[in-house]
C-alpha cells in the first residue's frame, strides 16, 4: 500500500516549519471555529495533526488509485461528443475518490463546506497529486478558482457556488482566446447586459483546461468599444444553465488526461463577479497568482516523480558488472536532480507560507479593521509572496523539465521507448514552463523585485540566521554569491536602458533564485540533517550558475544587443 | 427506510509483512509482533454496508469486532470511511478462541445489540483463512446466510438481493431480513477515508484508550457522545465461560510446518510425433499434476 505522503519525509519537514504556528493561529482565528464545527481544531497541535491526517489520505489515494491510473489515462484520454466532454475512465475514478475523501474545496472556509486549510498544506496536496498524475493535478487543482469567488464574489454567489465546489463539482478558468494568449488585454468574448440587468456571453475561448467544468470563471469584454484590459470583467457561468459547448478538444503532447477545450458561447447566461472593468486588472491577476503557485507545486511533484524513477532505475540497471548509479556520471545526475527537487520544493513552501500570511490578514480584514502593525505586516508578506511566486513557478518548472530530461538520460535507450514512465513524465513536464505564464513572463513579473531590492531583503534576512559550524562554509559561499549578484545588478541598472534590463532580466532573476534557494536549503539542513547533502550539492551548482551569469553580464554591453536582434 | 446494519470486522496481522516472531510457541499468532490492519474483505463488507446506508438515509452502520483492546483502531478506521460507531468485544477470557468460540462470542454480542436488520462481514480473515465465522454466527442466531457476496443488488420490502461470485460464474439470490451476508474480495473496494470525518472522529476512543488522552482531549471526549466507542466483556454479553476462549475451542494447533515439495520425477519423450505430447498431457491430467 503505497502512500505518497508518508513515504516522503521531506514533506513533513516543510509542513512543520516554525512559521506554521503563526499561519495556523491567523487562519483559525485563535481556534474559534472549534465550538461551531465538529471537525475544527481546538489548538495548534490539533490543527497540525489534522493536516497530517488529511495529507495521509491524499497520499493513500495518490499512491493506490491515481498513480496506478496514470498510464491508462495517458493512453485513453478524454473524448468529446455533442458538445460535452467525457473523462478517461481512470480520471473518473480519480475524481470520485477525491470527492469521497472530501478533498475538494480544501482551502475554503468551513461555513461554505470547506476544510479551512491554509494554502501550505493545500499546496502540499497538489505536490503529492502531481507526482501521482500530473494531468489530474490540473482538474483537482482548479478548485483554486473557488478562492477567487471567495475573495471577490458577493455573499449570495459564495453561498450558491462554493459549497458545490466543496462537494466535488469541478471548475475552469476561461481566459485564453485564439488572439489572446499571454496578452489577455486582447480578450474579445462579448458580455452583453440585458434590460433586466442580467448578462449573456457570446464568443469563443481556446485552450481552456477542463472546459466542460460545472462552474466556469470567464473573462469577457463588458465595455463595448474598449480594446484594453480596462474593458474586461469577470463572470461566473453555471453549466446547468447551458449556452456553452465544447467544439473540440486539443490533441496534446502531455497531460493528456486533462481536457483542453475550445468553447463556443451562444447567449450563455452568466453572473457578474465583483465590479465591471476589474476583471483582468484585479480578479484575474489574483486568480493567476494562485494558479502560478499551483503550477509551481505541480512542477515539484513532477520533479519528485522523475527523481524517483531515475533513482530506482539507476540502482537496478547493471552495466559493466555493477549498478549504473555507481558510475560518477550517473551518480552526479541523480544527486543534482535531488538537489534541484529539494531546492524548488523549499522555495515552493517558502512562497506558500507568505501567501498564507497575507491572505489570512486579507480575510481578517473582511471581519474587522486591521491594526497599523497588521496592515504593515500584510503588505510586507504580500510583497514577498509577489516576489517569490514567479520565481517558484519559473525556476521550479524549468527544474522539473531538466529533471524529466535527465530521467530519460539515466534510462538510456530504454527511456526513449514507451515502456517506462519517464517518457510520459517528459511529455507531461513540458507544459509547466509554458502555461499560467511562460518562464519568460515569470521573469517579467520577477525582475522588479531584483531592481527594487525585495530579493535582497529576503537574502539579508536569511543571512542573519546563525548556522552550525559544519554548515558555515556553505553560508560563506552564499555571501560571496550575493556580492556577485549585487555587482551584476548594479552593472545592469547603471546602463539605465530598459531594453538592456529586459535582456538581462532572466539572468538576474535566476541568480537571485539560486541564492534564495541556496539559503533555504541551508536553513533546511540546519533544521533537518537529511537536507545537508542537497544543501551542499545545490550550493556548488548555484555557485557555478551565479558565476556564469556574472561573467556573461560583465562581458556584455548594451551595444551588443544588436547581435540578438531578429 | 432506516436500517440498523452490523459489520463484523477483524483486526488482523498484515500477512504481507510476516517476520520470524510471527508465531508463538503454542502455535497461535503472536499479534504483538505484527503490524495490525483492517482485514481486507471486511473492508469490502463495510463498503456494501455504507452503500445500503447511502441508499437508506437514517440508517446506522455499527462495527463489531473481537480482539485486543487496540482493535478499536479499526472501528475508528471504519468511522473515517462512514460507519457510525462500534463495539470492541475484548476480554482476557476470550483469548485463544477458534472459529467455534469466536462465532459464539460474536453471536452473543449481536444478541446484546438486539436490534439489527442485516449483518455483513468479510468472507474470511487473512490470518486464519477459514471463512467459518460468518456462517457459524448465522447458524447460532438462526438466520439465513448468503456467502461469497459480490454486490448487494437491492434491499427492499424486507428482502435483500445479492449477487454471489462463485467458482464458475455468478448467482443472484434473495434472502429475507435479517440475515448474514459474507462479502468476497472481488466486491467493490472500500471508499477512502473522508477528510472531515477523520478530523471529526480522530478522538473517538474506547474507555481503555481514554486514559491515554490529554486533558483537553478528554474534555472534548466528554462533550461529544459520538466519540465514545463501546468496550464489552464476556460477562456483559452473557457468554457461557465453557464456550469461549481456549476452553470453548476444540481446535488445538499442534505445530505449524513449512512444507516444501521435494519429490522429482522425470519422463523423456523424443517428440517425434504430436500424439506423444497429447498422451503426456492426458497422463498429467489423470495424475492431477495439471488441470
Amino acid at each position: 500500500m503505497a502512500n505518497f505522503y508518508t513515504d516522503n519525509p521531506d514533506l513533513k519537514h516543510h509542513l512543520t516549519h516554525p512559521m506554521m504556528q503563526k499561519i495556523v493561529a491567523l487562519k483559525e482565528r485563535d481556534y474559534s471555529d472549534a465550538a461551531k464545527f465538529d471537525y475544527a481544531p481546538f489548538n495548534f497541535d490539533d490543527a497540525m495533526d489534522n493536516y497530517d491526517k488529511v495529507l495521509e489520505i491524499v497520499g493513500d489515494i495518490c499512491g493506490n488509485i491515481i498513480a496506478g491510473n496514470a498510464e491508462g489515462v495517458d493512453h485513453e484520454g478524454p473524448t468529446v461528443a455533442n458538445g460535452r466532454v467525457t473523462y478517461a475512465s481512470g480520471t473518473q475514478q480519480n475524481l470520485e475518490a477525491c470527492r469521497q475523501a472530501g478533498l475538494m474545496g480544501m482551502a475554503m472556509p468551513r461555513r461554505l463546506g470547506g476544510l479551512n486549510f491554509p494554502i501550505t498544506p493545500y499546496i502540499m496536496a497538489a505536490d503529492i497529486v502531481s507526482r501521482a498524475d500530473t494531468g489530474f493535478e490540473n482538474l483537482w487543482g482548479l478548485q483554486d478558482c473557488a478562492e477567487t469567488l471567495y475573495e471577490f464574489a458577493n455573499e449570495d454567489q459564495k453561498q450558491r457556488y462554493i459549497p458545490r465546489v466543496c462537494k466535488g463539482e469541478t471548475m475552469s478558468m476561461d481566459l485564453t482566446e485564439p488572439d489572446a494568449g499571454s496578452d489577455l488585454q486582447s480578450v474579445m468574448l462579448k458580455a452583453t447586459q440585458k434590460e433586466d440587468g442580467s448578462w449573456v456571453l457570446n464568443g469563443v475561448k481556446r485552450f481552456i483546461t477542463n472546459g466542460d467544468a460545472d462552474i466556469h470563471l470567464v473573462l469577457a469584454r463588458s465595455e463595448e468599444g474598449t480594446t484594453d484590459g480596462r474593458g474586461l470583467s469577470m463572470f461566473v457561468y453555471d453549466k446547468r444553465n447551458g449556452g456553452v459547448n465544447v467544439r473540440r478538444i486539443e490533441n496534446k503532447m502531455g497531460i493528456k488526461g486533462s481536457p483542453t477545450c475550445e468553447l463556443v458561447y451562444k447567449n450563455a447566461p452568466a453572473e457578474l463577479v465583483g465590479d465591471t472593468r476589474m476583471g483582468l486588472i484585479k480578479y484575474v491577476m489574483a486568480l493567476m497568482n494562485g494558479a502560478r503557485l499551483g503550477i509551481a507545486a505541480q512542477s515539484v511533484g513532477v520533479s519528485e516523480l522523475a527523481y524517483r524513477e531515475a533513482l530506482q532505475y539507476a540502482k537496478e540497471r547493471c552495466q559493466f558488472g555493477k549498478p549504473i548509479i555507481e558510475f560518477p556520471a550517473v551518480a552526479e545526475m541523480i544527486s543534482v536532480m535531488k538537489a534541484k527537487l529539494d531546492a524548488s520544493r523549499s522555495l515552493l513552501y517558502e512562497t506558500s507560507r507568505y501567501v498564507d500570511l497575507y491572505k489570512a490578514y486579507e480575510d481578517i480584514a473582511k471581519e474587522r479593521a486591521l491594526s497599523a502593525d497588521e496592515r504593515k505586516e500584510m503588505k510586507q508578506y504580500k510583497k514577498l509572496a509577489d516576489a517569490l511566486t514567479p520565481m517558484a513557478k519559473g525556476m521550479g518548472s524549468e527544474y522539473c523539465n531538466q529533471n524529466a530530461y535527465d530521467c530519460i538520460q539515466v534510462h538510456g535507450g530504454s527511456g526513449f521507448m514507451k515502456d517506462y514512465a519517464c517518457e510520459r513524465i517528459y511529455r507531461d513536464a513540458r507544459i509547466t514552463s509554458i502555461y499560467e505564464g511562460t518562464t519568460q513572463l515569470q521573469v517579467v513579473a520577477a525582475i522588479r523585485h531584483v531592481t527594487t531590492g525585495t530579493y535582497m531583503t529576503l537574502i539579508n534576512g536569511y543571512n542573519e540566521v546563525e548556522v552550525r559550524p559544519e554548515l558555515q562554509p556553505l553560508k560563506d559561499r552564499l555571501v560571496a554569491m550575493t556580492a556577485k549578484y549585487q555587482e551584476a545588478v548594479a552593472d545592469v541598472t547603471a546602463a539605465n536602458e530598459p531594453a538592456y534590463t529586459d535582456f538581462m532580466a532572466r539572468r538576474l532573476v535566476e541568480m537571485a533564485g539560486n541564492i534564495v534557494m541556496g539559503y533555504l536549503l541551508l536553513l533546511d539542513a540546519q533544521r533537518t540533517e537529511s537536507f545537508k547533502r542537497s544543501a551542499a550539492v545545490y550550493n556548488k551548482l548555484a555557485d557555478a550558475e551565479v558565476a556564469k551569469h556574472c561573467e556573461f553580464i560583465s562581458t556584455t554591453c548594451p551595444a551588443q544587443l544588436d547581435l540578438y536582434k531578429a | 427506510m432506516s436500517l440498523n446494519i452490523i459489520v463484523l470486522a477483524k483486526q488482523v496481522p498484515d500477512t504481507r509483512n510476516v517476520g520470524k516472531d510471527a508465531m508463538k510457541a503454542d502455535g497461535t499468532i503472536n499479534r504483538a509482533a505484527l503490524p495490525a490492519i483492517f482485514n481486507p474483505e471486511d473492508l469490502n463488507a463495510l463498503e456494501q454496508a455504507l452503500r445500503i446506508k447511502d441508499a437508506n438515509p437514517g440508517s446506522t452502520v455499527t462495527l463489531l469486532t473481537m480482539g485486543l483492546p487496540r482493535a478499536a483502531e479499526i472501528i475508528r478506521e471504519a468511522m473515517y470511511r462512514g460507519a457510525d460507531g462500534g463495539i470492541v468485544l475484548t476480554d482476557r477470557v476470550l483469548g485463544g478462541a477458534d472459529t467455534l468460540a469466536t462465532s459464539y462470542s460474536l453471536a452473543q454480542a449481536v444478541r446484546k445489540i438486539g436490534n439489527y436488520d442485516i449483518i455483513l462481514g468479510g468472507r474470511q480473515a487473512i490470518d486464519g483463512d477459514t471463512a467459518q465465522v460468518g456462517p457459524q454466527i448465522a447458524e447460532k442466531l438462526g438466520l439465513p446466510q448468503v456467502t461469497y457476496a459480490e454486490e448487494i443488488v437491492d434491499l427492499k420490502d424486507g428482502k435483500v438481493t445479492v449477487r454471489r461470485r462463485l467458482e464458475n460464474g455468478v448467482e443472484t439470490v434473495k434472502a429475507p431480513l435479517p440475515c448474514v451476508v459474507t462479502v468476497n474480495g472481488s466486491a467493490a473496494e472500500c471508499r477512502p477515508r473522508n477528510a472531515q470525518r477523520v478530523m471529526k472522529f480522530k478522538y473517538a476512543a474506547s474507555p481503555s484508550e481514554r486514559a491515554k488522552m490529554t486533558e483537553e482531549q478528554q474534555a472534548l471526549y466528554e462533550k461529544r457522545p459520538y466519540l465514545k466507542l463501546q468496550e464489552w466483556g464476556a460477562a456483559y454479553v452473557d457468554a457461557d465461560p465453557e464456550q469461549i476462549g481456549l476452553a470453548g475451542s476444540p481446535t488445538k494447533v499442534k505445530a505449524v510446518e513449512n512444507v516444501v515439495f521435494t519429490a522429482k520425477e522425470s519422463a523423456c519423450i523424443d517428440g517425434a510425433n504430436d500424439g506423444q505430447i497429447e498422451d503426456l498431457i492426458k497422463d498429467l491430467i489423470v495424475n492431477h499434476t495439471i488441470g
